[in-house]
């Protein structure tokens, strides 16, 4: 039995290839995940192994304002403390650095040098000791002169002698690069982050806000002594104000946010892998499917000869085994690959100048590849086995022609599972679901896909024959769509692999629309400014500008008022929360969709605070409550309640909004937003022009009106759109290979028609349109029902954040066009091979042969 | 009886002034070297227009073979083709599907009908793929002949096997060929169904002109038939005219029991 189940695995070696491609896709995302994860990590220990060798402890201050974003460290501590911890035994070093994130270099484009994620810092120069390493000029000795790393330099397009302009937290202010360093081991930079150092007093000023302080103290220990002993003693001594850590500690922090930072990397590339394994499982149940339908009076020939039920299960279960081994091994192998080059391009292209030593395969990387790539095959395969063990031994006697099995049963149960995934979506989506949400929601997507699938080969028939109408005006063209109505199954499952990843898509495009769409129709009918200063958001700081802006705007003739609004986080109740200032309230209301409810927003004296009334609600507070207030800098301090307003749109001006004066104890006091209104009858384009002058020094915003902002603040979704983009032609690959998959078949299938066919006279080009015709309807049918498919999810997820001010659901007419005639060059492409093949068909072979 | 074995005088002169079909010391091997087998060996054969043709022979014989080297189909070794007066010999694969979709019809033992097509659709499709319009009295005509008026709107796997060969007469016959070929068409069909087929093929050969060339191993078939055609080893044995099925059976013992002989004879 099991000879003879290799030995037709053995002749069928071309569909099983093509459609073990799928696993393979998808294996080798699911090692290529881990592969890179446990490289990049590997590479990263050993780099701040070597960045912390020098640090056996150091001091820092517990910060007044914990968690929430931007997550930065605000807290200093006092000069003098160096002394104290000089003072200390068992002491040999004690040093006081600044290095804080937040320094924005100015290119020699103009433009502010962005990183991906990793920190652009700002520190004090301490000379070139242990890591840093000069490359070319000199250290900075001067208030106006700066020191920059190498892949910085490289990266803003600067050299030695040029004149640098640099954000902090103070506004733009322009130094003279007297040098460029790197780092042991002759790297550029310490996992892509970027270095500005400045002498201490100017790192201070600029970085800490004050002079005298520092952001932490490094200390070395005297020889013999145990750093945690150390970090003991000094913890002891100092108290509880400030944070003592060893080296070892700090140095297991950072790899710890690296691999957070990883993980997301690492969830893109699972999320891949699960669209290919789940599009691949469709693939191989249809090959199954149609194979076993193709040896009906083989497989009856052994059920005659006295083969059992489970054998013929068996038989077919160790095909799928023997390809889901084969295919997890060659998977693997492409995953180590993948892994490999995703770590040298985010070495080179991402300038994180990771030394990656060796290519780390974990075992969790080969242990997954074979359980993911086996499983999901067998799983695959179980449905046909069980097809197969229900042939009866008779078939093979007489031609029993496969009648067209009742899609009753198949439609009900697909009815069903739809109805459960959708029920387990309503649930996580209206979130009632709490820790399972994810879980929720991934399980019911993937679940209402499967529904779906087993939905659509009772629709498949009468669309297929509609979409084929199109056609239907050559010869060729009505036999395809013919072909194409026939089996109604084999059709809808191979559409069903277009479906899936098409509907992914469209989801997502349909809820990024319709954020789009809420928020312009948000900002066209409430927001009354006329013209906005506002930044990219997205980043690892909020993108400010100068204070003084506000002022000299102001100035400008035909300019009525204008706001400007800052952001930072404070600790309101113990807890952290985003608070926001604004220069002139009652302008705000005026030019913002701000509705009293309570109190006031006339006027905010000083501690005094509005807030919205969600979070009213939540905390039970009222005009004249009063909260406990901490923010960036200074103490804790009481503040009132003067008024609740609603804001119930997507729009948010932020929840807290303080009075004026909050400003200077925010982390950085440069405003982020600025709204103006204009005098009636102003010219718009001419007051624009000047205040893009005046934002000459501050690049990191621009100036623009209310359609301008809209289109601004929606370009961070371009990141997310090419993601998914990415993830189309994923799942459009293996839509191809399961057209390609399911075409050879039915040639191969219908290989004495198409001899007919030639015979009674169809030319080559004939057969070929034919074949393609019948591709091209059944890519269409996929789309079409991913387009569907996607609509709806997409609406439902925009219906279920509708409180989160999505008020609009917003189709993505011009994309989902787009996606169709994509499907109609897709199946068009994976028609050619089964067309040339139909095309080559022997005539004389395929008549004569009985 | 020697007198069945020569051909009648006028029927000569026919087959020279108009013949349908003709192979000219045709010769077709397969495989090379140590392993060649020769199907046929320098075969002569002209088919007479408006003429019912069998061609017999026992299995091995190379009856097929010859039928698809006369219709296109296969190529030959050596020797010539012709289809009319046109060489099929050498034809390219657009020319020979020219060909084959202007100047011949097929029917075959296992019918081949497209599933996805009603019985009329498989009528008509020869014409449709051509882009030529029905001729609607010529198609009435056939229909009625093979008597299949209420099945039209049926598709094959509603038809009994005799029906469904009707269908595929009716196909190969609509379009007018030069010449239809017909590969065993009763193998496939009980006696009462193949009597029904191979009476109707004989009526569209007296009634419409048509020419028939038709492979088969059954006697009774063949004595449907205006001529047959004996082969085998690869060669014309025998022919028969008007033949009898007693006078096919006997030719064709003879043919078993003394094979290389009666060559001689037949062929005077």
């Amino acid at each position: 039995m099991l000879l003879a189940t290799l030995k037709s695995l053995r002749s069928r070696k071309l569909r099983l290839i093509l459609s073990g491609m799928a696993v393979v896709l998808g294996v080798m995302f699911v090692s290529g995940a881990f592969v890179l994860t446990s490289t990049l990590a590997a590479s990263f220990d050993n780099l701040s192994a070597s960045v912390y060798s020098g640090t056996d402890v150091a001091v820092s201050g517990k910060a007044p304002v914990a968690g929430g974003e931007p997550d930065e460290n605000s807290a200093t501590v006092p000069a003098e403390l160096v002394g104290n911890v000089r003072a200390i035994p068992g002491v040999e070093k004690a040093t006081g650095v600044v290095s804080v994130s937040g320094a924005r270099v100015i290119g020699s484009n103009g433009k502010v040098v962005t990183t991906s994620g990793p920190s652009r810092l700002g520190t004090s120069w301490s000379g070139t000791a242990d890591l840093r390493q000069l490359r070319a000029g000199r250290a900075p000795r001067a208030a106006d002169e700066i020191a920059v790393n190498a892949s910085l330099a490289a990266a803003a397009g600067v050299e030695v002698g040029d004149r640098v302009g640099v954000l902090t937290l103070q506004p733009k202010k322009t130094f003279a690069l007297v040098g460029i360093f790197g780092y042991s081991g002759n790297r550029d930079t310490i996992g892509g982050a970027q270095e500005v150092s400045f002498i201490e007093p100017v790192a201070q000023e600029l970085m800490l806000g004050k002079t005298g302080v520092y952001s932490a103290i490094v200390v070395k220990a005297a020889p013999g002594v145990a750093p945690e002993v150390l970090r003991d003693r000094l913890s002891a001594t100092l108290g509880d104000t400030y944070d003592v850590k060893t080296g070892k500690q700090l140095q297991d922090a950072a790899a710890e946010s690296f691999r957070e930072a990883l993980s997301f990397f690492n969830n893109v590339l699972l999320g891949f892998a699960g669209v290919a394994l789940f599009v691949g499982t469709f693939l191989i149940l249809n090959t199954f499917s149609i194979l076993v339908a193709q040896r009906v009076e083989e497989l009856a020939l052994m059920r005659a000869i006295g083969a059992s039920r489970w054998q013929m299960i068996g038989s077919v279960l160790v095909e799928a085994l023997a390809i889901g081994v084969v295919a997890s091994v060659l998977g693997l192998g492409a995953g180590i690959g993948v892994g490999a080059l995703l770590a040298y391009v985010f070495r080179h292209v991402g300038n994180a100048d990771l030394p990656v030593e060796s290519i780390e395969i974990p075992a969790s990387a080969v242990i997954s590849a074979f359980a993911v790539g086996t499983l999901v095959t067998l799983v695959a395969a179980l449905l046909p086995a069980l097809r197969a063990a229900r042939i009866p031994p008779v078939a093979a006697l007489r031609e029993v022609a496969a009648p067209d099995r009742p899609l009753t049963r198949l439609t009900v149960a697909g009815a069903l599972i739809t109805a459960i995934g959708v029920t387990a979506l309503g649930i996580g989506l209206t979130g009632q679901g709490g820790e399972a949400t994810l879980l929720l929601l991934l399980g019911g997507v993937l679940v209402t896909f499967t529904g779906i699938a087993l939905l659509t080969p009772m629709i498949a028939r009468p669309i297929v024959s509609v979409l084929g109408l199109l056609f239907s005006w050559s010869v060729p063209g009505r036999l395809g769509r013919l072909n194409s109505a026939r089996n109604p199954q084999r059709t809808a499952i191979t559409a069903a692999a277009l479906m899936v990843g098409l509907a992914l898509i469209t989801g997502v495009h349909v809820v990024l629309e319709s954020a789009t769409a809420s928020f312009t129709k948000m900002v066209d009918t409430r927001v009354k400014a006329d013209l906005i200063i506002a930044g990219e958001p997205g980043g690892d700081s909020m993108p400010t500008f100068d204070p003084a802006v506000l002022d000299r705007a102001r100035q400008i003739g035909g300019v009525r008022e204008i706001v400007g609004e800052y952001g930072d986080i404070a600790m309101i109740n113990g807890r952290p929360s985003r608070v926001n200032v604004v220069t002139d309230l009652a302008a705000m209301t005026r030019m913002l969709p701000l509705r009293t409810i309570e109190g006031t927003l006339a006027t905010l004296p000083a501690d005094h605070v509005v807030v919205d009334a969600e979070r009213a609600t939540e905390l039970g507070l009222r005009a004249g409550s009063t909260l406990q207030v901490r923010l960036a800098r200074g103490d804790v301090r009481t503040m009132t309640v003067a008024g609740i307003y609603a804001d119930d749109d997507v729009y948010r001006v932020g929840g807290w909004i303080l009075p004026a004066e909050a400003v200077h104890d925010f982390r950085v006091a440069q405003p982020s937003f600025g709204y103006l209104r204009l005098a009636e009858g102003a010219n718009a384009a001419e007051i624009r022009k000047q205040i893009d002058a005046l934002l000459a020094d501050s690049p990191e915003v621009t100036v623009g009106d209310r359609s301008a902002f809209i289109a601004q603040q929606s370009s961070q979704f371009d990141t997310i759109l090419a993601m998914i983009q990415l993830l189309l032609a994923l799942a459009i690959l293996i839509a191809v290979l399961g057209i390609v998959n399911t075409l050879a078949l039915s040639v191969l299938e219908r290989t004495r028609e198409l001899g007919l066919l030639r015979a009674i006279g169809l030319r080559r080009a004939q057969a070929m349109r034919m074949i393609t015709v019948e591709a091209v309807v059944i890519s269409v049918f996929g789309a079409l029902l991913g387009l569907a498919v996607g609509s709806g999810l997409g609406a439902a997820v925009v219906r279920a954040l509708k409180e989160e001010g999505f008020t609009e659901v917003a189709l993505p007419w011009e994309q989902m066009g787009t996606y169709l005639i994509l499907a109609v060059i897709v199946g068009a492409f994976a028609a050619t091979l089964p067309a040339i093949r139909a095309a080559r068909v022997n005539v004389l072979n395929a008549i004569a042969h009985e | 009886m020697p007198t069945t074995t020569t051909g009648p005088p006028g029927a000569e002169v026919r087959q020279d002034a108009t013949v349908a079909a003709r192979a000219v010391d045709v010769w077709k091997v397969y495989g090379s070297g140590e392993a060649q087998v020769a199907a046929l060996r320098g075969v002569s054969v002209d088919l007479g227009r408006g003429q019912f043709t069998a061609i017999m022979g026992p299995s091995g014989s190379g009856k097929s073979t010859l039928m698809h080297c006369l219709a296109g189909l296969d190529t030959v070794t050596r020797g010539e083709v012709y289809i009319g007066d046109m060489l099929v010999t050498g034809l390219g694969d657009a020319k020979l599907t020219r060909l084959r979709r202007d100047q011949v019809g097929f029917i075959f033992q296992q019918f081949n009908l497209l599933p996805t097509l009603t019985a009329q659709e498989n009528i008509l499709l020869p014409l449709s793929i051509a882009g030529r319009k029905p001729d609607r009295d010529w198609f009435a005509q056939v229909i009625e002949t093979v008597g299949l008026g209420d099945r039209l709107s049926h598709r094959p796997s509603q038809l009994s096997g005799g029906q469904q060969q009707r269908v595929a007469c009716a196909r190969a016959l609509v379009a007018r060929p030069d010449v239809i070929f017909a590969d065993e068409p009763t193998g496939n069909l009980d006696s009462r169904s193949g009597a029904e087929v191979l009476g109707f093929l004989r009526r569209s050969v007296r009634d419409y002109c048509q020419t028939i060339v038709m492979v088969t191993h059954d006697p009774n078939a063949a004595s449907y038939a205006d001529r047959v055609v004996f082969l085998a080893d690869g060669q014309v044995r025998a022919e028969l005219y008007a033949p009898t099925a007693d006078a096919v059976l006997n030719t064709m013992r003879r043919l078993d029991t003394d094979p290389v002989d009666t060559s001689q004879t037949v062929r005077a």
